[in-house]
């Protein structure tokens, strides 16, 4: 086995030495460079025992509040595995570079998990920018990435080497205007930030409103830093025909928006998307986020899921273990972190080796994985594989915690 | 609508309270040295995420947020200590270079120390919102107008009335001739940057409550209050105040009648425009360039 | 010096401290002069220091990564040294400099992208776009002095960041655009070791014309103008031309290099543009050495790298990146390479 798997590793790299000595010869210096090349080669054939993760997450930086959880669930479990023995015998090898939500970082740091560090799968981008910087690399590269941004744009078109493990922005409208049709809301205002995420999640919200009857007939954006968004609610309160207000946004500032809806006394329903699902949110919005609705993934209310929810055992286990390490309740962005580990390591478990098409090929016939977010059903059209149904619920916050919308 | 105007005018000010404070730093620290003070901004964070953990220990409330405003203060002297004085000779450049490796580093350490979370202070009298005319105003608010108020006030008194004011403003005015005075200009450096310390911190404790805070909350802050100085006239305290007046309700104005997409872009525009056509801004002095 | 020579005689006709004295012993001066040139000049020592390092370092460097690195330090240098230009030489300082990288950059990835234009055609473009704007803005922005330039640069990056990040439409918006690869003559340009050598040779070539600008009259009159603008004006250089015509070279550079990094990462975001990315450009220069070719080099080299090796410190590494440009600030407030070099000038004979 062990041998088998040095000798795929050999041809992929002796692949990719003899690309790039085809391009070396291509240029003046050929003779000296290839010189260089062959001590590249013969560092590179000295791979060795352990199953390399290479990640580059945004723990620092305004997309803090994504990473650092992601980065702490990696780590935990990394670490666990191995004193359970590791993946096919072989140790987990845990590389991490902090982009600080910057995507040139982030690009240089994929390649650096590639080219040096020799990652056998990637995980990371904590943010569609930083995941889409690294794309392109990552398809020329062929290294197996499980992303953990949320943007349709990371697998639709499907990419090759790209996968993802977040709910998309579109999935949480899709959900959030199924419930307004529920309550017969046809009209409604829509405030967003102009932030990566929140423009997303605007656009991706206009696309699909007109199927569940929607019209947004407000539309008002902030910048993500802005600290007051008074005036822009105003405006949407000053509409006597909206009947309820969308808040498409993640960070703070959905709680600054929360807590001047409140102040402003709009008695229109709010609706906020799975960008705030977590404690935080309800810490800074406190008592103004009562009756606030929206989409969150099972993590969050895995203690209110009924016991025959496939889903109950492993989120509950998941967030006692984190809460054990970090004193403090997992978020769904940290969810993401152990769903993408726990598919890396399914796939390479799957396809007994670390051979990167290979495990790229089990990853896409992922069929019925159990993870926290969701269940996940992989194919080569579907680089994702959640449905709507297991990987969001819709809720209410009351008394200061979330409550489940009972659906019927 | 006039109660819309009336709201989004309450929000302006309200915000620009906070940029007028951010400016004075600016401008205080500009007379004195001629340095732009890239950290001011965090000085605001410091006061803020450090009323947040002192009031966590268990401190009362008043007493926390005066300590943490004091450490907003230390902070600007040991940033003067430690970066500014040993450089004093280095040039303009080098020095705003040295402020903003303070500002990276004054947030690393706070990262460290603190985290990465957000962090809400209580409101100092309850979120219970006053509502009259149609506009919704929170009590934190008024705390801000009334606490911006006072200390323009007390910086005015200052300036005018007490020795070590009037030196660091003849300082300001002709550095050389301050210290042929027999002016102490080493102590006037200390004491400016001290209250620019200060200066960040109470802006930093008292919108915690509405903007919370985290460690890169100054980032924002301090570039708006650099914008609030220049648009009054770089080292005009007057200028600083209306500067971030003007700012704050520009700000809500786009926001409330036209679009929030350019509400940015604005503050920018205004400034290239004020600078094309009044180089020194509305209440800056008119320089001569010496030969 | 010799910086310092050119510069007392910057505003005489000829070189007169030469020609008066005896032949012979003007010879000896001038062949000891060329010697220490020859070992200590920017513009020749530099030089071919660097033209070894650039042809020398694949030998060194191990694998994708590191060449990497080498392209974005090459990037990142080319926009340092025409940067320099504006604010070591001119004495103009510019906070909006990123603003004409994400620019030129966006330029070339939306003709080259979404409207097929041919690579070249499409960096050609870019480049001109910015010289457009820079060279209609340059004229009321460069009035301005010390801290109103400043803010009057950073404004206008300020709104062209804005611009990017808010036409979603154009420019993909926050989550940036990709880019389609460089095609020249039907030749796709993928491999890092083809990007080091473009790169590399660019720098090359603008490292060259700059150390020939700073010494030529349109240098001298450069210096004239960071020395005294009015001194300048009086003694008949025509500051206006000088000042636009550096700030133009200078946005164009940088909009070539935007363009080009935007072709080899295949993808742009609006932090290309932003405010910190400027500060760091000006940091590059102000690090290394203002006014030293030399030091703009160093400088683009080592805030591209040092990221790179605090990047294992984690927590730590802003604070340390902060406290690293501090002390380099305090102790050294030359920069890097004025510095050294007075050391070793003060070590040798």
């Amino acid at each position: 086995m062990e041998s088998a798997t040095h000798v795929i590793d050999l041809v992929t790299i002796e692949k990719r030495l003899w690309e790039e000595i085809v391009m070396l010869k291509k240029t003046l210096l050929a003779a000296v460079c290839s010189v260089a090349a062959f001590g590249l080669g013969v560092s590179q054939v000295a791979a060795d025992e352990p199953i390399r993760i290479g990640s580059f997450l945004s723990a620092s930086g305004p997309a803090s509040f994504l990473g650092d959880p992601q980065r702490k669930t990696l780590r935990l479990y990394v670490d666990r595995i191995n004193e359970e023995g590791g993946v096919l015998g072989r140790p987990l090898e845990f590389t991490y570079y902090d982009d600080h939500g910057a995507s040139d970082q982030a690009r240089t740091f994929a390649r650096r998990l590639i080219a040096r560090d020799r990652s056998h799968i990637i995980i990371g981008g904590s943010t569609t920018g930083a995941t889409m910087a690294a794309v392109e690399l990552i398809e020329r590269l062929e290294v197996p990435f499980i992303s953990l941004a949320g943007a349709v744009v990371v697998v639709e078109p499907v990419k090759k080497w790209v996968f993802k493990t977040p709910e998309t922005d579109r999935m949480a409208a899709e959900q959030v205007f199924a419930d307004m049709q529920r309550r017969g809301i046809s009209r409604i205002g829509l405030i967003s930030g102009t932030g990566g995420f929140g423009a997303s999640g605007r656009q991706q919200s206009h696309a699909v409103a007109a199927d569940y009857g929607i019209e947004i007939i407000e539309d008002e954006t902030y910048a993500p830093d802005d600290t007051d968004m008074t005036p822009q609610l105003t405006r949407i309160r000053a509409n006597p025909e909206v009947e309820a207000i969308l808040n498409f946004d993640f960070g703070q500032a959905p709680a600054i928006v929360t807590r001047n809806y409140a102040a402003l006394g709009i008695d229109r329903p709010l609706y906020q998307s799975h960008g705030v699902a977590s404690e935080s949110y309800l810490e800074l919005a406190g008592a103004a986020a009562e009756g606030v609705r929206l989409p969150v993934s099972p993590i969050l209310v895995a203690d209110l899921l009924p016991d025959d929810d496939p889903q109950k055992a492993p989120t509950m286990a998941f967030r006692e273990t984190y809460r054990e390490a970090y004193g403090e309740t997992p978020s769904a962005f940290a969810g993401y972190a152990y769903d993408a580990l726990m598919l890396a390591v399914d796939a390479i478990e799957r396809a007994g080796t670390t051979d990167p098409h290979a495990v790229r090929d089990a990853l896409e016939q992922t069929t019925d994985f159990q993870g926290v977010t969701g269940t996940f059903n992989m194919s080569p059209e579907d680089h994702m594989g959640l449905d709507i149904e297991t990987s969001f619920r819709m809720v209410e916050v009351r008394n200061g915690t979330w409550r489940l919308i009972e659906q019927d | 609508m006039f109660s819309d105007f009336l709201q989004f005018l309450v929000t302006g000010v309200t915000i620009g309270a906070t940029y007028a404070l951010v400016a004075l730093g600016f401008s205080i620290i500009y007379n004195a040295s001629h340095v732009i003070n890239f950290a001011q901004g965090d000085f605001v964070m410091i006061g803020g995420m450090s009323a947040v953990f002192i009031i966590a220990t268990g401190v009362p409330m008043p007493v926390a947020l005066l300590i943490a405003v004091l450490f907003g203060g230390l902070v600007g002297i040991l940033l003067y200590k430690g970066g500014i004085e040993p450089a004093r000779d280095a040039g303009v450049i080098p020095l705003i270079i040295i402020t903003v490796g303070a500002a990276l580093f004054l947030r690393g350490v706070a990262q460290v120390v603190w985290g990465r979370s957000y962090h809400a202070l209580p409101p100092f009298s309850g979120d219970e919102p006053i509502r009259f005319l149609g506009v919704v105003v929170m009590p934190q608010s008024l705390w801000v107008l009334g606490i911006t108020v006072l200390i323009v006030a007390a910086l005015g008194y200052f300036f005018t009335r007490t020795m070590l004011g009037k030196a660091i403003l003849a300082t300001s005015h002709n550095r050389d001739a301050a210290k042929l005075m027999g002016i102490n200009t080493n102590m006037v450096l200390l004491v400016s940057f001290a209250l620019a310390g200060l200066l960040g911190a109470v802006a930093g404790v008292i919108v915690a409550p509405i903007t919370f805070t985290y460690y890169e909350v100054g980032v924002m802050l301090g570039l708006k209050g650099f914008v609030a100085a220049v648009l009054g006239g770089l080292g005009s305290f007057v200028g600083a105040i209306a500067g971030g007046v003007i700012l704050g309700v520009t700000e809500a104005m786009m926001a409330g009648y036209i679009s929030s997409d350019y509400k940015d872009a604005v503050a920018f525009v205004l400034i290239l425009l004020i600078l094309f056509f009044m180089p020194s801004g509305i209440f800056g002095k008119g320089g001569v360039e010496r030969v | 010096m010799s910086d310092h020579k050119v510069d007392n005689n910057a505003l005489a006709a000829d070189n007169p401290t030469v020609s008066a004295r005896p032949p012979a012993e003007a010879l000896r001066e001038l062949r000891r002069w060329r010697w220490q040139d020859l070992v200590f000049s920017a513009r020749y020592g530099g030089f071919f220091v660097l033209l070894a390092a650039v042809l020398l370092a694949p030998l060194f460097l191990e694998g994708l990564y590191e060449f990497d690195l080498a392209i974005l330090v090459f990037i990142n240098a080319s926009v340092a040294i025409t940067l320099n230009l504006l604010v070591g030489y001119a004495g103009q300082i510019s906070l909006g400099h990123a603003a004409f990288f994400g620019l030129g950059g966006y330029g070339t990835a939306i003709l080259a992208t979404r409207h097929d234009w041919p690579a070249l055609a499409a960096l050609l473009a870019g480049v001109l776009l910015v010289a457009l704007v820079a060279f209609v803005i340059a004229r009321p922005i460069l009035r301005l002095k010390g801290h109103y330039l400043a803010m009057a640069t950073l404004g206008l990056g300020m709104i062209i960041y804005l611009i990017i990040t808010t036409e979603t439409g154009l420019t993909g918006g926050p989550d940036g655009m990709s880019v389609a690869p460089m095609e020249v003559f039907g030749y796709l340009v993928f491999d890092e070791l083809v990007w080091y050598w473009i790169t590399g040779i660019l720098l090359l070539l603008i490292y060259w014309l700059s150390v020939n600008v700073i010494e030529s009259p349109v240098g001298r009159a450069l210096r004239a103008v960071h020395g005294s603008e009015i001194a300048a004006i009086n003694s008949g250089v025509n500051v206006t031309h000088y000042k636009t015509l550096v700030f133009v070279v200078s946005a164009m550079v940088a909009a070539l290099m935007g363009g080009l990094f935007a072709f080899y990462s295949g993808f742009i975001t609006p932090t290309s543009s932003d405010f910190m990315h400027s500060i760091e450009f000006v940091v590059m220069v102000v690090l290394g050495g203002m006014a030293s070719v030399v030091g703009a080099v160093v400088g683009a080299l080592l805030l591209t790298l040092l990221p790179q090796f605090l990047a294992a410190m984690a927590d730590y590494k802003w604070l340390v990146y902060g406290l690293i440009l501090m002390l380099v600030m305090i102790f050294m407030p030359k920069g890097l390479v004025p510095t050294v070099h007075g050391w070793i000038r003060r070590w040798l004979p």
